[in-house]
């Protein structure tokens, strides 16, 4: 394994993922991915290591850390071989439900993510007609009694058939009648099975990777009106803080990739002789390397500064994207270097490399593009007109 | 009963070792350091003799520079109930010798009263497989080193060792020291919950003064080297043509 500039500062959450990671070698990963199944027994060795809970306040039977060791988790898991997109939305998504929900709603359902009788593991936001405008979203939740009752559609929500909670945004004030476009948006704990049975409508996409993801579509849902998280009208507010830990994460994630790439192909570049010497001793074989790495390590500072924030409290949306952005280019960097110097070999699924390549390449479209990025920076930090 | 497991921090088996170019040694700065993963099997065995109801306490002891503690945190995050750091170097690069370590081992001994120590039958750095030896010696009680199989039984414990062409069994005679091989145990990994109350659980700092043991080296590396590099390999077409090369090299 290289040597990375990061410090010490988290070798003892490191070392035991890593022992965990080592027991799921590549061809159980590999397996899964040619399955098209989902990782049940590596989710579940993950949960009963108490890592899913890591988010989870220890008065809850978690062990209360931040989201930078949530990252640490994630990067490890990737950097291992293995996908933490089968089990990073618990992770974004727990901070909205420990920052925003109740006492009640924190009691009823924290202990029991925490043991891992329920996985907290989807967030319903984006629309096939609004996808970064999140607050032009159709979905709406109409308030009866003491229910509400949700109409509408959603896509690209992963992981709800291996979920028992979702945290689903809609809008229940009408867009014309709010002063700010952004409010009249609220979100809701949904409980999964029971929606499925009740007039939510779960459609899976078939996808490059094995990342299992679908439409839903709701007709009349009822859900109870005490699943609603925060106050009516902010959720909006509520579900960025998911977001920013979404971003932070994959951040995080794609670091770890970046390292498997770059230990991978520098490993092979070593050991592959061609015309009697190694093809890493070529400076044409080095430098992409050498460059994929030296971007690896810069995007994860802004990954540790986004954390550290968020962490803190204080606003992090721009760091957050920014370290998404940075890591998500630089573990693709590497896995172009990585495929590359594979030759052939980078094409045949027992090297692993096609499998991460691919799952590393959504994170410059997902959770937000690469483009969007951009156009947040210029607009909010350079303060340039906003350009749609 | 309280059992005493010695654990040293060594380079990671990870690594790929780069020997320092004056010779005296192999380079450890910056360079990832982990629990001697002997050590981690005498740590796991001293742990499930506490599940089963047959020690009360286990005590984990690293001896070494400061930054042991981590690994004596590991000790605990398996599941050590405490942990004595005896400071006896401030350069990673001192190797503390193992009669030194023997000694201040019988000290803390001394004061613990453990009826039984495991310990790694050697540590993967230089491969002395000597402390175990060189305590029990001191302390005057029975050893039993190489273990790969421990039943503790009152004030016996039966400990089949791995020694040269086959497997032997032996009784002996409480407290003991048992030095233990690789197949003993497969080792457990710490859970989260567990490294979080790791970090809560008592870890005493001592140093080599305060046990009176003089820590000073008595043998002076003369040269440390890389192993030649391994030269390929050649495949055969036949079992006949294998032999014939042996031959060839003298092998048979």
């Amino acid at each position: 394994m290289i040597q990375t500039t990061q410090g010490a500062a988290h070798d003892d959450i490191r070392d035991a993922v890593r022992a965990l990671c080592a027991e799921f070698p590549p061809e159980y990963h590999r397996k899964i991915d040619e399955d098209r199944a989902y990782p049940e027994a590596f989710v579940d060795a993950l949960t009963k290591g108490g890592w899913m809970a890591a988010l989870i306040p220890e008065e809850y039977g978690g062990s209360g850390l931040g989201l930078t060791e949530a990252s640490v988790i994630m990067e490890e898991i990737n950097r291992a071989g293995g996908n933490s997109g089968a089990c990073h939305g618990q992770m974004y998504n727990m901070n909205t439900l420990v920052r925003h929900g109740s006492e009640e709603q924190r009691q009823r359902y924290l202990p029991k993510i925490a043991s891992g009788e329920l996985r907290l593991q989807s967030m319903g936001v984006t629309e096939p007609t609004t996808g970064t405008d999140t607050t032009k979203i159709k979905t709406t939740a109409v308030r009866k009694g003491d229910r509400y009752v949700i109409n509408g559609q959603k896509v690209w929500i992963s992981r709800v058939q291996h979920s028992d909670l979702m945290i689903l945004l809609a809008r229940t004030t009408p867009l014309a009648d709010v002063k700010k476009k952004s409010e009249g948006l609220s979100i809701f704990l949904v409980d999964v099975k029971d929606a499925m049975a009740k007039g939510m409508d779960v459609k899976p996409i078939r996808n490059m990777v094995n990342h299992e993801t679908n439409e839903l579509f709701f007709d009349n849902l009822e859900i109870p009106a005490e699943n609603l998280i925060g106050e009516e009208g902010q959720g909006f507010k509520y579900i960025l803080t998911g977001l920013n830990a979404e971003r932070a994460l994959i951040a995080a994630e794609c670091i770890g990739d970046g390292y498997w790439f770059i230990d991978k192909v520098t490993a092979y570049a070593g050991e592959r002789q061609v015309f009697g010497r190694p093809i890493g001793q070529n400076q044409g074989v080095q430098f992409p390397i050498a460059e994929a790495f030296i971007e690896v390590e810069a995007a994860n500072l802004m990954r540790y500064e986004a954390c550290r924030l968020f962490d803190e409290g204080q606003p992090c949306g721009a760091q957050a994207n920014m370290a998404k952005y940075l890591a998500a280019k630089a573990s693709w960097e590497a896995a172009n270097a990585c495929i590359q110097f594979h030759g052939g070999f980078g094409f045949a699924s027992e090297y692993d490399v096609e499998r991460k390549f691919r799952e590393t390449r959504l994170y410059q479209v997902a959770p937000i593009s690469t483009n969007l990025i951009l156009s947040y920076v210029a607009e909010h930090m350079l303060g340039l007109p906003r350009s749609f | 009963m309280k059992v005493l497991v010695p654990v040293k921090r060594v380079i990671d088996y990870n690594v790929k070792v780069r020997v320092k170019s004056d010779g005296s040694g192999v380079d450890l700065a910056n360079v990832k350091m982990s629990m001697n993963p002997f050590d981690e099997i005498a740590c796991e065995e001293a742990i499930r003799l506490k599940e089963a109801g047959k020690a009360d306490e286990v005590i984990a002891v690293s001896i070494g520079v400061k930054q042991a503690q981590e690994t004596l945190r590991t000790a605990l995050a398996m599941g050590a109930d405490r942990a004595i750091l005896v400071i006896a170097a401030d350069d990673v690069h001192q190797d503390i010798e193992p009669l030194a370590v023997a000694k201040i081992l019988k000290a803390v001994i001394d004061e613990e009263q453990p009826g039984l120590v495991l310990a790694g039958k050697q540590a993967i750095d230089n491969d002395m497989n000597a402390t175990g030896q060189m305590l029990a010696a001191l302390l005057g009680w029975s050893q039993a080193t190489f273990a790969s199989k421990l039943d503790i039984d009152g004030d016996h414990a039966t400990v089949t060792r791995e020694v040269d062409g086959g497997l032997q069994t032996i009784k002996v005679k409480m407290p003991a020291i048992v030095t233990v091989d690789l197949r003993l145990n497969e080792p457990r990994y710490a859970s989260l919950p567990n490294i979080m109350k790791a970090k809560k659980k008592p870890l005493d700092e001592k140093t080599a003064a305060d046990y009176g043991v003089d820590v000073s080296p008595r043998l002076e590396v003369v040269k440390t080297t890389e192993p030649e590099a391994r030269k390929a390999g050649e495949i055969v077409g036949s079992v006949d043509e294998l032999v014939a090369k042996l031959k060839e090299a003298g092998a048979v």
